[in-house]
Order: C-alpha cells, then structure tokens, then sequence
C-alpha cells in the first residue's frame, strides 16, 4: 500500500500545482460571504435564489443580458423554483418579437416560459453605443468566465471606492479595487433599500450582491445540484466497488507468490 | 505468446475459427504472460486504453448536439450544458478527461523511462507511443478550439501562426490552414473534422501499440528478460486484469472528483467568454499538458529557432532509444541515471510552470535554463552515462535473484523491495 501513498502524493501535488498556477495572478483578496453551494453537499440558498433573480431582473437586466436561459429555468429543480405560474406571470411582462405570421407579417406577443430571457438591447453594437463604448458582458455564464467566480463577482459588485489621491478618472469611469486595472465602466449598481424584497428581508448592498451572485452561479452551472449529488454517489460507489475488487485481487494473487 | 496451438472446444467455435481465428487471438489476449513483479506504474497502459474510449464515446455523443459553426458553436456548448439530458456530464466527462487522458499518458511516458521500457527490443512500441503522444497533443488542441471561446480561438491563432516561421511558404501555409486570412468559421469546421478523426488514427495506432508489445512482452521493473511462460509470468487474466481494474477504480475516483467537483479548475475562464476577434486576452495560455513544450518555444527569442526548439523536444524523445546508450534497462541498477531521472522529472515540471507565467524577467530566464537542461539531458547526459556509469548487478530472473550469496545479492534485494511500488 505504500505505493498507493505514493500515487495519491503525486496526484495531489499535481492538484495543487495546478490551483496554484491559478491563484498566483490574484493581487486583491476576494471577499467570501460564505457560499452554501460550495463542498461535496452544496446546494442554492432557495430564498437567495429568488431575491437574486429579484435584482437581477430590477438591477442588471437593465443593461445585461442573459440570452442563454429561459424563462422556464427559472421553475426546473435545482433552480429558484418559481412555481409553473409565477414563471408564466414572468415572462409574459416581456415582449418578444416573433413571426412571420400567415401574412408575413413579424409582431410582437408576450413571452412564453419556453422563450429565452429577453435583451435589453436588439444587438452588441446598441448595447456598447448605450453604454459609452463598453459591452455589458452576458450574464449567462459569467461566474464562469471570470477568474475567482463568485468571490470575484461579489467583490466586484461591493468594490468601489473613491479614486485614490492623484489618480483622476473620466467621465463615465468608475474606481473598483477588484478590477484589473481598477477602472471600471460600470457605475456602483447596488446601494442601500435599492430592491424591496418580498420576503422581509432587508436589501443592504451585502445582501442584494450575495444574492444576485447566487443567482449568477445557479444561471452559469443550472445543474449544480444535480451535479453534486450524482458526484458524491459515484464517489461512494466507486470507494466501495474498488475495495471489493481490492480483495478479489488478494484472493487471486495469493495463488502467486509474489506482492502486488 | 503461447506457443501452443489453440484449438476451440465446440465445433462451432473450431469452425468459425478455422475461417477467423478470432478465438485464438482472444486466447492469446488471456493467456498472455506477464511478468508477475509489474507494479502499479504498470496499471497505465490499461487507464489509457479505458481514457480514449471513454473520450470517444462521450465525443460521439457530443458531435450529436454540438454545432460546428463560428456564429453557434458558443451557443451550442451552452444548449449541451443546459438543455440536453445529462449533456453536463457528458461534456464535463470529455473536457476533464483529456486532462486525465494526459495525466495518465504522462506517467505512462515516465514510467517507460525510469524503467527503460524504451530499449531494445521495445523501440517500436515506443515510437508508436510517441506519435501516439503527438497525435493526442493535436486532437487536444483542436478540441479545445471547438467551444470557440476566446482561449479557444486566441490559442488557435497563436498555434497555427507559429507555421509561419517557415521561411519563404510559411505565411501561405498558415492561410492554407486557415481556409482563409485569420482564423474563421473555414478553420472551426476543418478543426472539428480533424478532431472526429484523429481519435481513431489513435485508436487504430493503439492496437499496432499493443500488437507490438505482445512480441517481446512487458518490461519489467527489474528491466530483465523473461522467460515465457514461466514461474516469472503470470496469465494476463486474471491477475493482471483485476490489478487493471482496480488501479482504474482508484484513477476513477480521481476522475470523479475532477468531473464532479471541479470541472472547470483545469480550463480557462476566458473560454467561457464566446470568441471576439477583435479583443486579445491578457494572457494566451494553453491547457496545461502543453505548457512545457509551449515554454520551450517561449524561451528561445528567435521565432524560427522557437518551433524548431520545440518540436525537436518531441522529435528527440522518438529518437530515444538509440540516445540512451545503457545495456540496462532499469533506473533500480542505474545509480547515476536514476538520480538524473529525476532531476528531469522537475525541469520538466519546471518548464510547465514557467508555460503558464508570463515570458518576462525571472520567468524566462529560469525557463531558459530549464530548456536547456532538457535538450542536455537527452543529449549529452544520456549517451554519456550509457558509457561511464557503473551500473549495479541485475539478478537473472524475477522469482530467483541468483548472484550466489554475495554482498552484490542482498544489496540487489534490498534495491528490489525499495522500488517495488
């Protein structure tokens, strides 16, 4: 078994060699709220789930998309599991543009659950000339697409500050010290009782960013859960499955006389 | 292989294998000796073998829902990560398993060189393995571009522009690979073509891999020859299939844990980004397995002598065999050798690390110094040390370390059991 120390020396010296390549570029520690949905047993925060789509949909929507996602996530398992009802009373707030009809003729109608999230703007051009000259990127995988994930997201959303003496910024650019570079397009989205939540709970900027980030990641990775809970029976199942073998292995080297 | 000649019990089975001798080759598969001290560096070949089906399999599945086109191959990833039943796992599976497809190759490639499975009579399977290698490097590379992300495409360019260091035909040469002047929807769709069928050239050089081996047999730890079948063999099944097997549930798990709880530790954020011609990542890095070739293509400042720098380092493992000049194939006899193995075992793991720092300052010089050392130590070191170095006595059969009571002996035992893994 010694050579089974060895081996997992190895591979963990690998895992860790790889995490640190990645961690190495970070200058500014990120903030963690501590996130339930991290570890063998994570799982959303039900509530954060459904105030986080609150101010997504108040906030962020207003100039970031989330065109890989449809209104009917929002009620599949795993998610903020809005009831069948309250997703159709969603979508159908918004307008979608569908068509030809038997006249050829393209028009509007509500959305439907089975649409995707609507954009704030027809297309990238009318997004980046909305938004002095910087896209406000998708959100639909954005968790993902940023080194830190939802530390950084986070951090990002609680980050600004006032400029440093001496440096002066333009108009239209902000300071965030989580930033690379720390000048930043977006101006400061969250600031106190902006959201009114339904459940009571009070909208401080800690509370709205730890929400919206949840619902970040839940919209990037909808299948955390599933996938956390499958992982950890195929863990279990392959510990136990490679001790049985392990001893069938005892069993018919032992007619060997030799050490395995 | 067995000598004797098998012959089916049923008269079915001797018919059928009278016009196909598929059951003699099954035969042969399991009955096939094996020496009985492999260790578990061993269990590799089989893990190998297990990664490039399961990458088929899990491909041939993605190619069902994934789009091959510069506008919706983004999109179409994100459908498969969504909408199709299962589709996470199914690509979660495929991206982290050509990280463990790597892990595997690169201990697999290890374990041939500490225990000098590369020398004669092995220079065959050996070279196969190294294009083998070279074809996986490849399919990888055109894999990755398929989501078309940024790292996706950034990589694609960086990769194919180093071509154009060719004097004279390399900047038609890159275009020709291209399918037009930068890379576009052209190079997506001849990438994702590529990567359908590179995978069985792989497959089809697994099984000449194989075939060879089963000539001369394993190597052993102890790098002697072995007589065959004897009390120094065992059948390959069942006891070298359930070692197999076990070895790959313990690889599994590793697996398991990869695929499960850290899909996406191995990759790139900024492939989650949907490619953009117009905007440059900070850095271009490549997935990790192609980190230390990519420093040693870093390292050199002429962009020329780079690639040449860089596919000599592979071109120099093929010609291995005839650069290692030791009659004992073993690192456990080697004294010197097994010191300088490991020494080449970091550089290595250096040159990957210095892959994914930027090229400047300490970096590169460290990185400079690291190449250097690679190319030396095939080079120079290797041919050297097959002439210089006294090399320990090698007992004369697996079961039976017969050296007649000397000092030599126990000291042979004793060198035995510390490598015995």
């Amino acid at each position: 078994m010694k050579s089974f120390l060895k081996f997992f020396l190895i591979i963990s010296f690998f895992c860790l060699k790889v995490s640190f390549i990645s961690a190495a570029e970070q200058t500014e520690k990120l903030l963690n709220p501590g996130w339930g949905f991290k570890g063998f047993f994570g799982k959303f925060d039900r509530g954060s789930l459904q105030r986080g789509y609150q101010v997504y949909t108040e906030v962020c929507a207003a100039c970031h998309s989330m065109k890989y996602l449809s209104y009917r996530n929002l009620s599949e398992t795993g998610g903020p599991e809005f009831t069948k009802d309250q997703v159709k009373a969603i979508a159908s707030q918004f307008e979608v543009n569908d068509g030809p009809n038997d006249d050829g003729e393209m028009f509007t109608r509500p959305a439907r659950p089975a649409d995707n999230f609507v954009s704030p703007y027809p297309n990238e051009k009318a997004a980046i000339a909305a938004n002095g000259g910087a896209y406000p990127p998708d959100m639909s995988v954005l968790v993902k697409a940023r080194k830190g994930g939802a530390d950084y997201i986070y951090s990002l959303l609680l980050g600004y500050e006032d400029p440093p003496s001496g440096l002066s910024l333009d108009d239209g650019v902000y300071y965030n010290k989580y930033m690379a570079g720390n000048k930043i397009k977006m101006s400061n989205p969250l600031s106190d009782g902006l959201v009114e939540y339904g459940d009571g709970t009070s909208a401080t900027p800690e509370q709205m960013a730890k929400d919206v980030t949840t619902f970040l990641v839940w919209a990037a990775e909808p299948h955390l859960e599933a996938r956390h809970k499958i992982g950890f029976r195929a863990i279990i199942y392959l510990i136990i499955l490679s001790i049985l073998v392990y001893f069938s292995m005892k069993k018919i080297w032992s007619r060997v006389e030799s050490k395995i | 292989m067995s000598d004797h000649e098998y012959i089916p019990k049923s008269k079915l089975g001797k018919w059928f294998n009278d016009r196909l001798p598929i059951l003699t080759l099954a035969n042969h598969l399991t009955e096939y000796p094996t020496p009985k001290n492999l260790n578990y560096w061993w269990t590799f070949g089989g893990i190998l073998t297990f990664c490039l089906i399961t990458q088929i399999v899990t491909g041939l599945i993605l190619a069902m829902h994934y789009v091959a086109h510069a506008d919706l191959a983004f999109g179409s990833v994100e459908h498969i990560m969504r909408n199709v039943n299962y589709g996470w796992l199914i690509r979660y599976v495929h991206a982290n398993g050509a990280s463990m497809f790597f892990l595997a190759v690169y201990i697999h490639i290890f374990r041939s060189l500490y225990y000098g499975s590369y020398k004669s009579p092995r220079e065959i399977i050996w070279i196969l393995g190294m294009i083998i290698y070279i074809l996986m490097m490849a399919t990888a590379f055109m894999g990755y571009v398929l989501p078309w992300g940024q790292m996706s495409f950034w990589g694609a360019t960086v990769i194919t522009n180093l071509f154009s260091a060719i004097p004279l035909v390399g900047e038609s040469i890159v275009t020709w690979l291209w399918g037009g002047y930068s890379v576009d929807n052209p190079t997506l769709t001849r990438f994702f073509s590529l990567h359908y069928l590179f995978p069985f050239l792989i497959l089809g050089l697994v099984v000449l891999h194989i075939w060879a081996l089963h000539v001369p047999g394993n190597n052993n730890p102890i790098g002697i020859d072995v007589k065959k079948p004897s009390n120094d063999t065992v059948s390959f099944h069942p006891y070298i299939v359930i070692k197999d097997l076990f070895a790959l549930l313990i690889f599994l798990i590793v697996f398991a844990f990869f695929v499960f709880y850290s899909p996406n530790i191995l990759g790139h954020a900024d492939n989650y980004i949907e490619a953009n011609p117009l905007v440059t990542p900070a850095h271009i890095v490549p997935e990790w397995y192609l980190l230390p070739f990519y420093a040693i293509l870093r390292s050199v400042p002429d962009k020329l002598l780079g690639v040449i720098a860089m596919f000599a380092a592979l071109f120099i493992l093929v010609i291995l065999p005839w650069l290692d000049t030791s009659k004992i194939r073993s690192a456990i006899f080697r004294p010197l050798y097994k010191q300088f193995y490991w020494f080449l075992v970091a550089d290595v793991l250096i040159l990957g690390y210095m892959g994914a720092m930027p090229a400047e300052g300490v970096y590169l010089l460290v990185a400079r110094v690291a190449t250097a050392y690679y190319f030396l130590h095939f080079l120079v070191i290797l041919p050297i040390l097959g002439a210089k170095e006294k090399t320990l006595e090698v007992p004369l059969s697996i079961t039976e370390p017969v050296l007649g009571g000397s000092a030599t002996t126990s000291m042979t035992r004793n060198n035995l059991d510390k490598n015995k893994i």
